[in-house]
C-alpha cells in the first residue's frame, strides 16, 4: 500500500513532481560545477601563473659571477664551468617531472656582428621548441613554452637549423627583416624571425643551442637553465632546510614529496650533476600570495552557491508539500497516523532527492566542462567519487526543506483542510 | 436583491476609483499576511544579499588583485637609448607623471675590481624604494648610513667570504665597504653589489641609467602612464615589460571569467529560489483573488494588486539583502584580501530592479492561471 502511494503521487501529479524536481537537478548541478571548478582552480590558475615564465635557475655549482649589466655581458666569454646538455632530459626523471611545464637551456656567447657595422653582440643559445627523448618519453620543451611573452615577427626557427632570430632593437639598428641574412662570427646565417622579448633580448641574437656551442667551441656546454614547474604554495615546512630536515626521515619524506619550489629545486640539483638549482624569488614567491587570494575567493563564492542551491530546492520541497495540505487531511480522515503521513512524504522527498540528484550531477559535469572548456581551454572533470557526496548532500537538503512543511501539514486539522479553509 | 441591481453595483464599483481602497488593502495584507511573506522576504533577502555580494566583488575583484599582482614589481623601465646617458632629471620627471599611481625606483650600474683582481657589478639605488618595488628580495639587514652596502649571495661568496669589509676599486679609486646584509632572489642581482645612490655618484660619477617603475592600475591606466611617460621623457626609452602585464592580464582575465560565471550560476539560483518560493505564496492567496473577484473587482485592480505587493515583498527583500551582501561582501574582503571591499552602490539598482522583475514575473505566472478560473470554484475550495 505504502509503496503503491508513493508510485501513484509521482504518477498522477507530474507537474508537481516536475516543479520540485527541476529545482532539486538546477541545485545539484549548480552545486557540483561550483565544487569541480572551486577544487580545480587552483591547478588551472597555476598554469595561467606559468605565464610569468621560469620559477627556478639552474646553474653551475662551480659559478663563476655573473658580470653582466642590462644583458650585456663584460667578461670574456669561454671561462667558467658549464652544465651538460646530456644532462638535461633527467629532469623528466625526477619525482615531480609531471609538475616540470618546461625549461629551456641558455647559452650566452660575445660574437661580432656585422650590422652595417662590425659590433660585439651577446648571441644567446636555447631550445625553442626541441623534442626531447628519455627512455620511451618524447617531450617538448624550450622557450616557447618557458617564455610565452617573446613575440616573433616571421617564424621561429627550427632547433636543428642554423637559424637565428634577431632581437627587434637590434634589427631596427641593422635593418634587418625576416628572410635576411645577417654575418654572425664571420659566418652568413637567416633571420627567420624578429624577437620582442621587451627585455634585454632585443638588443642580442637568440640562436638555436648548437649554434651557440658551436661559437663558443664546447659542445654540449649550458651556461643557465630556466625551469618553469607547478608549485605549492610554500608554507612553513616549505621554508626548511632539507639538510637538517634529512635528520628526520619521515618529515623529509613529506617534504621531499610536496611540490614546493624549493623540494623542486633540490630534485633538480640531484638530477642534473654538479648544478645548484635556486627559485627565482620574483617569480616563485608570488605565485602563492595570488593563487591563495583566487582559490579563497571560489571558496567563498562555492559556499554562495551552495547555500542558494540548498534555498532553492527547500523551497520548492515546501511549496510542494503546503499545496498538499488537503491530501494530507484527507488521509487524516481515513485514519492515518502522523508517521505514516511523514513517511510518506519522506519517502517521496527521497526518491525525488535521488532521481534529481543524479540527473543535476551530470548536469554539473557538463557546466563544469563547459566552464573549463570556454575559460581554460582545458576540461575541468568532475571526480565520479564525488557522486554519492552529491547524492548524500541532495537528501540531507531536500529533507530539511521538507521536515518544516511536512511538520506543518501533518499538525494541520483535517476538518480544516476538507473544508478548504487552509 | 435581483441580478440586475447586482451588475449595477458591480459596475459602480469597478467604476470608482480604487486608490484608497489599494492602498488600505496593500497595507492591511501586509500586516495580517505577516508569516505567509516572511518567508518570501526570507528567499528575496537571501537571493539579494548573495547577489549584492558577488556582483560587488566581481567589480572590486580586479583592483584588489592589481594590488597582489604589483607585489611582481616593475612593469615598466625607462632606460637611456643606446651610447646615451639618462637625461638628468629623469626620475622628477617620472616621479611627477606618477604621482601616488605606483613607485618609481633608479638604478646606476658600474663595474667594479675587487682586491684580487675579480670583476663585478656595483649597483647604486634607493634602498627604501626598492624594499618597496621588490617586496621578493630577501635581505637579512637592509643598509641605513653610508658606506653600508648590501651583497648579493654569490657576489658575498668571491668579495667578502667571512663576512668582513672589503676593498672594491673603480678606475684607481679604491674604497672600504662594509657588508652589511645579504641579498638572495635567485637572479641577477644575486652576484651584484647594492649600495646608496649618493656613495656611488661620489664614488665613481656614475648616474642612473635606468628607472624601474611600477604602475598600479588596470591595463589600460598602465598604458596610458606610458604614454605619458613617452612624451614625458622624449630622450629615454620607456619599455613596458611584457613579462608581468602579459601574465598579470592572463591570470585576472580568467579569474574574472571563473567569477562572473560562478555568479551568474548562483544568480540564476537563487532567483529561481525566489520565483518559487513567490508563485507559492501567490497562490496560497487564491481565496483573496476570488473573493474580490466575486465582489466585483476588476481583473485588472486584482493583478495590480498582487504585482504592487509581490513587488513591495521585492523591494523590501533587495533592499535588506543588498544591506547584508554589502557586509558579507566587505568581510570577505577583509578575510581573503586584508582589505574591505568598498560597497558598490552602482549595484543597488541592477539589484533592486532584479528583485522587482522576479518578483513581478512570480506574480504574473500565477495569476495568468488563477484569471482563468471561476471564483466559485476557487471559494468552494475546489481549486
Amino acid at each position: 500500500m505504502f509503496l503503491r502511494l508513493v508510485f501513484e503521487s509521482f504518477r498522477r501529479e507530474k507537474r508537481r513532481k516536475a516543479l520540485a524536481g527541476a529545482a532539486i537537478v538546477l541545485g545539484v548541478a549548480v552545486a557540483t560545477a561550483m565544487i569541480a571548478v572551486a577544487t580545480d582552480i587552483g591547478d588551472k590558475i597555476n598554469r595561467e601563473l606559468r605565464g610569468y615564465g621560469a620559477n627556478l635557475l639552474v646553474t653551475p655549482q662551480q659559478d663563476t659571477l655573473d658580470v653582466e649589466i642590462g644583458g650585456v655581458n663584460l667578461k670574456p666569454s669561454g671561462d667558467g664551468s658549464y652544465l651538460n646538455e646530456a644532462d638535461l632530459p633527467k629532469i623528466r626523471g625526477t619525482f615531480w617531472h609531471n609538475n616540470i611545464v618546461g625549461f629551456a637551456p641558455m647559452l650566452p656567447v660575445q660574437v661580432n656582428v656585422d650590422v652595417g657595422r662590425a659590433s660585439r653582440r651577446t648571441l644567446v643559445g636555447t631550445y625553442f621548441l626541441k623534442k626531447l627523448t628519455l627512455g620511451k618519453e618524447d617531450f617538448l620543451t624550450g622557450v616557447r613554452i618557458t617564455h610565452p611573452w617573446w613575440h616573433v615577427a616571421g617564424a621561429w626557427p627550427d632547433d636543428n637549423s642554423e637559424d637565428v632570430l634577431v632581437g627587434e632593437h637590434l634589427a631596427r639598428k641593422a635593418g634587418l627583416k625576416p628572410g635576411e641574412a645577417i654575418e654572425i662570427a664571420g659566418q652568413p646565417h637567416r633571420v627567420a624571425g624578429i624577437l620582442s622579448a621587451s627585455g634585454p633580448e632585443d638588443d642580442q641574437i637568440v640562436a638555436p643551442l648548437g649554434l651557440a656551442q658551436q661559437i663558443l667551441g664546447r659542445k654540449g656546454a649550458v651556461r643557465r637553465l630556466y625551469v618553469s614547474a607547478l608549485t605549492k604554495p610554500e608554507d612553513a615546512l616549505a621554508r626548511r632546510d632539507p639538510h637538517i630536515l634529512a635528520e628526520n626521515p619521515e618529515l623529509f619524506e613529506r617534504w621531499y614529496c610536496s611540490p614546493y619550489v624549493q623540494s623542486i629545486a633540490y630534485q633538480l640539483e640531484e638530477a642534473i650533476p654538479h648544478s645548484h638549482a635556486e627559485p627565482i624569488r620574483q617569480v616563485a614567491q608570488n605565485e602563492g600570495v595570488i593563487l591563495a587570494r583566487i582559490e579563497g575567493l571560489m571558496l567563498w563564492i562555492t559556499a554562495a552557491a551552495l547555500v542558494a542551491s540548498a534555498l532553492a530546492v527547500s523551497a520548492a520541497m515546501a511549496t510542494a508539500i503546503f499545496e498538499r495540505r488537503r491530501e494530507v487531511g484527507l488521509m487524516k480522515a481515513l485514519g492515518a497516523r502522523n508517521a505514516l503521513i511523514a513517511a510518506l512524504f519522506f519517502a517521496e522527498a527521497t526518491l525525488l532527492a535521488l532521481l534529481g540528484g543524479c540527473l543535476g550531477f551530470l548536469g554539473g559535469a557538463w557546466l563544469a566542462r563547459q566552464i573549463g572548456r570556454s575559460i581554460f581551454d582545458a576540461a575541468i572533470t568532475v571526480d565520479p567519487v564525488l557522486l554519492p557526496v552529491i547524492l548524500f548532500i541532495a537528501v540531507i537538503v531536500t529533507f530539511a526543506g521538507s521536515a518544516v512543511a511536512i511538520r506543518h501539514a501533518v499538525k494541520f486539522d483535517p476538518v480544516y483542510a476538507l473544508r478548504g479553509e487552509g | 436583491m435581483s441580478s440586475s441591481s447586482l451588475a449595477e453595483i458591480s459596475q459602480r464599483r469597478a467604476a470608482k476609483p480604487h486608490s484608497g481602497m489599494f492602498l488600505r488593502m496593500l497595507l492591511r495584507a501586509a500586516i495580517l499576511g505577516r508569516g505567509h511573506a516572511a518567508s518570501a522576504v526570507l528567499a528575496m533577502v537571501v537571493a539579494a544579499a548573495v547577489a549584492t555580494s558577488l556582483l560587488n566583488l566581481s567589480v572590486d575583484i580586479e583592483s584588489k588583485l592589481h594590488k597582489e599582482f604589483r607585489s611582481y614589481g616593475a612593469n615598466v623601465v625607462v632606460v637611456a637609448r643606446e651610447d646615451a646617458k639618462l637625461p638628468e632629471g629623469s626620475l622628477d620627471e617620472v616621479e611627477s607623471a606618477l604621482g601616488s599611481h605606483g613607485v618609481a625606483v633608479p638604478f646606476a650600474y658600474a663595474v667594479a675590481q675587487t682586491s684580487s683582481g675579480q670583476l663585478v657589478v656595483v649597483s647604486g639605488t634607493d634602498f627604501d624604494k626598492v624594499r618597496e618595488l621588490d617586496s621578493w628580495w630577501r635581505v637579512s639587514v637592509w643598509p641605513h648610513g653610508p658606506g653600508e652596502v648590501l651583497v648579493g649571495e654569490k657576489a658575498a661568496a668571491v668579495v667578502s667570504p667571512s663576512g668582513g669589509p672589503f676593498d672594491l676599486s673603480f678606475q684607481g679609486r679604491t674604497r672600504q665597504f662594509v657588508p652589511t646584509g645579504l641579498l638572495r632572489t635567485g637572479g641577477a642581482e644575486d652576484s651584484r653589489i647594492y649600495l646608496s645612490l649618493a656613495d656611488l655618484e661620489a664614488w665613481t660619477g656614475v648616474v642612473p641609467s635606468s628607472i624601474e617603475i611600477a604602475v598600479s592600475g588596470s591595463p589600460a591606466e598602465v598604458d596610458r602612464m606610458v604614454g605619458t611617460l613617452v612624451k614625458a621623457l622624449p630622450d629615454a626609452e620607456v619599455r613596458p615589460v611584457r613579462q608581468i602585464l602579459e601574465g598579470e592580464a592572463r591570470v585576472l582575465g580568467k579569474t574574472r571569467a571563473t567569477l562572473i560565471a560562478a555568479a551568474a550560476l548562483v544568480i540564476v539560483t537563487s532567483a529561481l529560489c525566489v520565483l518559487s518560493t513567490l508563485i507559492g505564496w501567490v497562490f496560497d492567496h487564491r481565496r483573496d483573488f476570488a473573493i474580490m473577484k466575486a465582489l466585483g473587482a476588476s481583473e485588472w485592480l486584482i493583478t495590480g494588486f498582487f504585482a504592487a505587493e509581490s513587488a513591495a515583498l521585492g523591494v523590501i527583500g533587495a533592499m535588506i539583502g543588498f544591506g547584508i551582501g554589502i557586509g558579507v561582501a566587505a568581510w570577505i574582503g577583509r578575510v581573503n584580501f586584508h582589505a574591505p571591499v568598498i560597497p558598490r552602490f552602482s549595484v543597488l539598482p541592477w539589484v533592486l530592479g532584479g528583485s522587482i522583475a522576479v518578483a513581478l514575473l512570480a506574480a504574473g505566472l500565477p495569476m495568468s492561471l488563477l484569471r482563468r478560473v471561476q471564483p466559485a470554484v476557487i471559494l468552494r475550495g475546489e481549486e
